[in-house]
């Protein structure tokens, strides 16, 4: 537990904490992608190389852009008028903290397996990584392919029928 | 195919940029201030007033008629007529202006009044450098500025110029014939015996 | 001699932080060669400015800027103290922390994607096995900060120009990355300096660059597409057209941060034609075996300058292209050639040497390029008038 990783979490949980806490949506999504930033600090810290740069490819690079986009072509760029935060906030705490003792009582159950004493991180490499994913993981990658596939149809075809309602 | 207009056209740019060190044909500029490229002949930007001669107020060919202050679109001719008179190139006495004053910064360029003036007075000048940082009275051009000689005027518009003296020329050889002509006329009576009596 | 030539720089950072002690040079190194990166390109940037300036003229049949210094040549200087002493004006109504990060953020991230390029033998920043990953992350987030801008000066106009750019950027991404994948297939690596190597040796005297095989003429062809347009180079600038969108999503940007970003469009333009020659111009390798002698760093900027000339002539020669021109091209031609352009290099690759498989490869791309220029380009031919009025 080095003070990099202290600093990265800390920079995590405070873009996490702003994405909920300010009342601009748009401030909240920039501060998830400050979030994301520190996730993929953390991959990269944790020597996972692919998967810090992947992360922030997909994630700040697409899906940031996506949340944006979405606030804004709806109506949740206006600050609304009776306040953000909702009036039963304490069930909502109650529930986050459930869901986060379930977590950490399962990260905590599965560390008792690990090696004991520090042991080098195994290097995994991009060619490691395309191999699996062509050899033992080939039906999740062909599942999710055609998953895209079918976003992309259904997103044209949303596109086309209003072009064809205008006119 | 598709990209071939494409091609031809970063050809075409390659040719410009590496012809603009060679040739005068592909770099039309110049470096003004220092040098400047001599107007056009058709050129014109403000009007002036032509006069003949080397007195610019005795020579000054425009009669005060007050014509082109009239038609001028944007209004921007200011005359005063003279309270005398003094003959002009036909001999006639006229009226002349003792104001004159154009506006430039309103007048729009539209040679207008060039094209009404039946003295052929006022004309198209090609001179442009008349910033100033007088706002109130500097681009308020008086009868002075605006007298420029004939001579002048055959430096910037030659044809024109040469056309003008020649219908100039053709009027006052007419008006001399027609004098010449009134005056044997007047001679022949003179001359000839009187109409009855004188016995 | 020509080792040490090529070498300089690296004998000059070890010898400077050899006077520190030894815990402290690794560190001293990589903020050594961190200065000189942010030092050396925005110098060049600014030379860049003034030959983009003077090449545009003497394109347009005029001269460049002549009255700053011999040539020109300290037209940068004047603009910068111009955009330095501007007021900085920010709209009353104005997103202010987001407007003030926005230039912040475009800066950093094109900075950042010169970590990871070799400029000469042994002289990358920061030896990666993912690097071309990495660099394609950082370009990634430039469009995040091309949003922010538009988004926070609350302009109509900016917001558009902010749109128009990112999903011009979204668009032209993929056929970047695509034509990128057909070199690392080839080399079996994403480190960057493995690339450079891999196209380090020579047949006959002719080098081994990625450029001179049909899928790699194909794939620089439409990297060379994608990055001008992931730049916003014209003729893709319809995002900062100065006659459409005043100056799209940076209308409200002043002095000090407007000169940001517009250096932060230069850098990028920079690191991409960077990545480009490192991709298929070869990197730091000599043309010749035989040129061999002169420092791989020079063959490195020289080719990053060629790269820099060509953006200007294009930005000289083509009319912008309206956003939907725009699109069309990417989703409905560039695209699908990329996708192809993939299968061919894979081709390439399983046929194995000899002549036939440039003859395949070559013709299955000019017989596709050719058949996409005619169907999907489909330009709608104007005949005389049929109707009285405008439905």
């Amino acid at each position: 537990m080095s003070i990099a990783f202290y600093l990265i979490a800390a920079l995590t949980l405070a873009g996490g904490l702003a994405a909920v806490l300010l009342k601009n949506t748009v401030h909240c999504a920039l501060a998830l992608t400050v979030a994301f930033a520190g996730l993929a600090l953390l991959f990269l810290e944790l020597d996972a190389q692919f998967a810090g740069f992947a992360q922030i490819l997909v994630y700040i690079g697409a899906v940031a852009i996506l949340v944006v986009f979405a606030i804004l072509l709806t109506r949740g760029s206006e600050t609304p008028k009776d306040g953000v935060y909702s009036r039963n906030w304490l069930a909502g705490l109650f529930i986050a903290a459930a869901v986060f003792a379930v977590l950490g009582w399962a990260v905590l159950q599965s560390a008792g397996g690990l090696p004991q004493g520090a042991v080098a991180a195994p290097t995994v490499t991009v060619l490691q990584i395309g191999n699996a994913l062509v050899s033992r993981y080939v039906l999740p990658l062909e599942i999710v392919a055609l998953l895209l596939t079918a976003a992309m149809i259904g997103a044209v075809i949303v596109a086309m029928h209003e072009k064809e309602r205008q006119k | 195919m598709l990209g071939e207009g494409i091609l031809k056209g970063l050809a075409e740019t390659a040719k410009n940029f590496f012809g603009s060190f060679v040739t005068a044909e592909r770099l039309t500029t110049v470096e003004y201030p220092e040098e400047r490229i001599a107007p056009i002949e058709a050129a014109r930007v403000f009007p002036f007033l032509v006069y003949d001669g080397g007195d610019w107020e005795a020579g000054l060919r425009c009669v005060a008629c007050q014509i082109c202050e009239k038609e001028c679109p944007p209004k921007c001719i200011f005359i005063e007529k003279s309270k005398d008179k003094k003959p002009d190139a036909l001999g006639k006495a006229q009226f002349y202006p003792a104001k004159f004053d154009i506006d430039i910064s309103v007048c729009m360029s539209c040679q207008i009044c060039v094209e009404v003036c039946p003295f052929e007075a006022i004309k198209m000048n090609t001179e442009f450098e008349l910033a100033t940082d007088d706002r109130f009275g500097g681009l308020l051009l008086d009868r002075e500025h605006l007298a420029r000689s004939n001579a002048y005027y055959h430096a910037i518009h030659a044809t024109e110029a040469a056309r003008v003296d020649a219908h100039l020329a053709a009027e006052k050889a007419k008006a001399d014939a027609k004098a010449k002509a009134a005056a044997d006329a007047a001679a022949a009576k003179a001359l000839a015996p009187p109409a009855g009596g004188g016995d | 001699m020509t080792g040490t030539m090529d070498q300089i720089f690296v004998l000059l950072q070890h010898w400077l932080t050899g006077f520190l002690p030894a815990a402290w040079q690794g560190p001293a190194r990589v903020v050594l060669s961190v200065a000189v990166i942010v030092g050396l390109f925005p110098a060049l940037f600014a030379l860049t400015t003034v030959f983009e300036r003077k090449g545009l003229g003497r394109i347009q049949n005029r001269i460049g800027p002549n009255r700053t210094g011999w040539l020109g040549i300290l037209q940068p200087v004047a603009d910068g103290i111009k955009s330095l002493t501007k007021e900085d004006i920010v709209p009353l109504s104005a997103d202010g922390a987001v407007h003030f990060l926005a230039p912040v953020v475009l800066v950093v991230a094109v900075f950042m994607g010169f970590a990871v390029l070799p400029m000469g033998r042994k002289m990358v920043l920061v030896e990666m096995d993912a690097g071309l990953l990495f660099f394609f992350a950082m370009g990634a987030s430039t469009e995040l900060s091309v949003f922010m801008a538009g988004w926070s000066s609350r302009n109509k106009y900016s917001l558009l120009g902010a749109m128009r750019a990112v999903a011009q950027m979204i668009s032209y991404e993929v056929p970047l990355l695509m034509s990128s994948v057909a070199v690392v297939m080839i080399t079996g690596s994403l480190s960057l300096t493995r690339i450079v190597e891999a196209q380090d040796q020579y047949t006959w005297g002719f080098p081994h660059w990625y450029i001179f095989t049909p899928w790699g003429f194909a794939g620089f062809v439409m990297y060379a597409i994608a990055a001008t347009a992931e730049t916003n180079r014209s003729p893709f600038d319809l995002p900062e057209g100065e006659s459409e969108l005043v100056a799209g999503y940076h209308t409200e940007y002043s002095g000090f941060k407007f000169a940001l970003f517009f250096l932060g469009e230069y850098l990028a333009m920079f690191s991409i034609s960077g990545l480009g020659t490192t991709l298929f111009l070869g990197g730091w390798s000599a043309p010749f075996s035989w040129l061999g002698w002169i420092p791989s760093w020079i063959w490195f900027f020289s080719k990053l300058m060629l790269s820099i000339f060509v953006f200007i002539w294009l930005r000289g020669t083509l009319p912008r292209l309206r956003q939907d021109q725009l699109m069309n091209f990417a989703w409905k031609f560039v695209l699908p050639m990329t996708l192809l352009n993939l299968m061919v290099a894979a081709l390439w690759r399983f046929l194995g040497e000899g002549w036939e498989r440039w003859v395949i490869c070559s013709a299955i791309l000019v017989l596709a390029y050719v058949a996409m220029g005619r169907a999907g380009m489909h330009r709608e031919h104007f005949g005389p008038r049929r109707y009285r009025y405008a439905e």
